[in-house]
């Protein structure tokens, strides 16, 4: 489980209501909510960022609401993974059940700057800052069961699945 | 080794024998609660994965809170999907306009989540409920939908940290400012992932209104749940509610705590939380000239009856300041009533408030009081983030309803002293 693709960086404690505003909770189509992806944060990132990106924060991402259109408009957006100095535990919980991979790395954020290329292997635990000669980073790897959610596309496809 | 109130409410919920802080436990939950935001989602889910009945309709709940009555189309879609399923599957705790208020509020005072519960509610101000002496804990959709199938749900047993507040706090010191006192110190991740046990000998004195508001912002410091061990002041107050039976736990005296803070509760002020954190506390005296637009005193935090009396002792004879809006919002149906029958909306409309129906509304920036560019609110809400109640240029200020009052009539961020 590798993902390869730009850093786009944000501070610490970022917000539901950064990375989606209430006032587009009244529906739940990610088409509609990756179009309003972190606005109140960067109201450039919808219209920049690539599929493939990753984001690259500060400690405590996805603090506040408990609203699954967060991890959703994110990963509909073409964000392929986040790391993040430390997750908000209702965010954490989502994103995965999404199917939305996140690790935490407490290093990487000082060491990268935005619009760097890095390399994240989930399954061996390390991140890699391409075309630099930093030293990987460490990171908890995804469990094996924990992979096969994330590919079947998040919890409830995952049980489906498994019947 | 002994047990903190939250691990021993856990293991209730369970087949094992023992848990400890980190373990990952399956369990039964007495309380699965959605609103017209998230249970649209859950429904969907909940269908896609081949649901055909919830676990036990008594016990799933559905509150069509936070954009009703209906904003818009999308809205009223939204809780059409929630109306049809609680039809569909009859739901007991479905509540209609009329009947609805804002869930955080509403499920206490229906006695629908109790002492002793393991509630799980897709609303990150779930853990509301730990004022009861319950645990409970906000989750998202997905979570939802999952437990409305099985009636379960995983948890990792959280660490308790123990804050014990003593001393006598001053008069217009209320739970809300006790919160917001607390987040100023360990920032809003000072409690990532652990649960919170307040006690102390302020917190036993304290009413429900203020221990309700003080569950309900743990999520604000990141904490997974916020308790209170149960004792008379909650006997009194859900004897006549509930309507199933119920369990006081406490916490034996030799449980393990991550953390053991002693706040005195006779030093704190009134406290605001200043743009965009509930982290960025400022006592009163030392908010300086902050010159507002508008006022929004309800909430799940502090919409209740305690609340508005408070609001209403201030404004009583007084008038809003020109240009500045007051918005008051009872949370529930039967808090509008009590508030209309003790003549306190005589006395906030006397004073040029206008009173709204139950809603979650401008707590979030949905409708009904949002702000325009520039523009500065304070409010008796729970969150102050860029863009929290409208436009991302707008700023929200966090205060207590006495100070939320006071602010009204001044047209500027003020302690009640000061009239």
């Amino acid at each position: 489980m590798k993902f390869k693709g730009r850093v786009w960086k944000f501070g610490d404690n970022i917000d539901t209501d950064a990375i989606i505003p209430a006032r587009y909770l009244n529906t739940s189509a990610p088409e509609i909510l990756a179009i309003h992806c972190m606005e109140d944060a960067d109201p450039g990132f919808a219209k920049k960022v690539k599929r493939g990106d990753i984001i690259v924060a500060g400690k405590n991402f996805g603090c506040g609401s408990s609203r699954e259109h967060a991890p959703i408009a994110i990963k509909a957006a073409g964000v392929s993974c986040i790391i993040a100095k430390s997750f908000a535990r209702i965010f954490y919980r989502n994103a995965f059940n999404m199917g939305l991979p996140i690790f935490e790395c407490l290093d990487l954020w000082e060491r990268v700057s935005e619009g760097e290329r890095i390399e994240v292997d989930g399954e061996a635990g390390f991140i890699v800052v391409m075309n630099s000669n930093t030293e990987p980073f460490r990171i908890h790897p995804i469990p094996p069961f924990m992979q096969e959610l994330i590919r079947d596309g998040g919890l409830m496809k995952h049980l489906s699945k498994k019947g | 080794m002994g047990m903190t109130i939250t691990e021993k409410i856990l293991l209730q919920h369970t087949d094992i024998g023992e848990i400890h802080p980190g373990m990952l436990i399956n369990a039964r939950v007495d309380i699965a609660l959605g609103n017209d935001v998230t249970a649209p989602i859950a429904i969907e889910e909940f269908k896609k994965a081949g649901g055909k009945q919830v676990f036990d309709r008594h016990r799933v709940v559905l509150i069509p809170d936070h954009f009703t009555p209906n904003k818009d189309i999308a809205s009223a879609q939204q809780c059409k999907i929630l109306r049809n399923f609680a039809k569909e599957q009859e739901i007991t705790h479905y509540y209609e306009i009329g009947e609805v208020g804002i869930e955080h509020a509403l499920l206490p005072e229906q006695g629908i989540v109790l002492p002793g519960d393991l509630v799980i509610g897709a609303d990150s101000h779930t853990c509301t409920y730990g004022a009861l002496g319950a645990f409970a804990t906000g989750i998202g959709s997905t979570d939802l939908a999952g437990a409305m199938m099985t009636g379960e749900a995983w948890f990792k047993v959280p660490e308790t940290m123990k804050v014990i507040f003593y001393g006598h706090p001053g008069k217009w010191v209320s739970g809300k400012d006790l919160i917001l006192h607390l987040i100023g110190l360990i920032g809003v991740d000072g409690a990532l992932y652990r649960a919170m046990e307040f006690t102390g000998e302020t917190v036993e004195k304290l009413g429900m209104a203020d221990r309700f508001a003080i569950a309900n912002m743990v999520i604000e410091a990141g904490a997974k749940n916020g308790i209170f061990i149960p004792d008379e002041m909650t006997k009194e107050y859900v004897k006549s509610r509930a309507k199933r039976p119920y369990t006081f736990y406490s916490s034996d005296p030799d449980a393990a705590y991550s953390e053991v803070m002693e706040i005195d509760a006779g030093k704190i002020e009134p406290q605001v939380a200043f743009p965009h954190l509930p982290s960025n506390v400022k006592g009163i005296s030392k908010v300086g000239d902050v010159k507002i637009d508008q006022v929004v005193i309800g909430s799940c935090t502090n919409g209740r009856i305690e609340d508005l009396r408070v609001a209403a002792g201030i404004l009583k004879g007084r008038r809003v300041a020109p240009y500045v809006r007051l918005i008051i919002i009872p949370a529930t149906q039967e808090i509008y009533r009590t508030a209309l029958r003790e003549g306190l909306f005589e006395i906030f409309l006397d004073a040029r408030a206008v009173i709204s129906p139950p809603t979650c509304g401008p707590c979030l920036g949905g409708y009904m009081g949002i702000l325009a560019d520039g523009e500065r609110a304070v409010a008796t809400t729970n969150r102050n983030f860029v863009g929290r109640m409208g436009h991302p240029g707008s700023e929200v200020y966090l205060a207590n309803p006495s100070v939320a009052a006071a602010s009204a009539i001044l047209g500027r961020i003020a302690g009640p002293d000061e009239l």
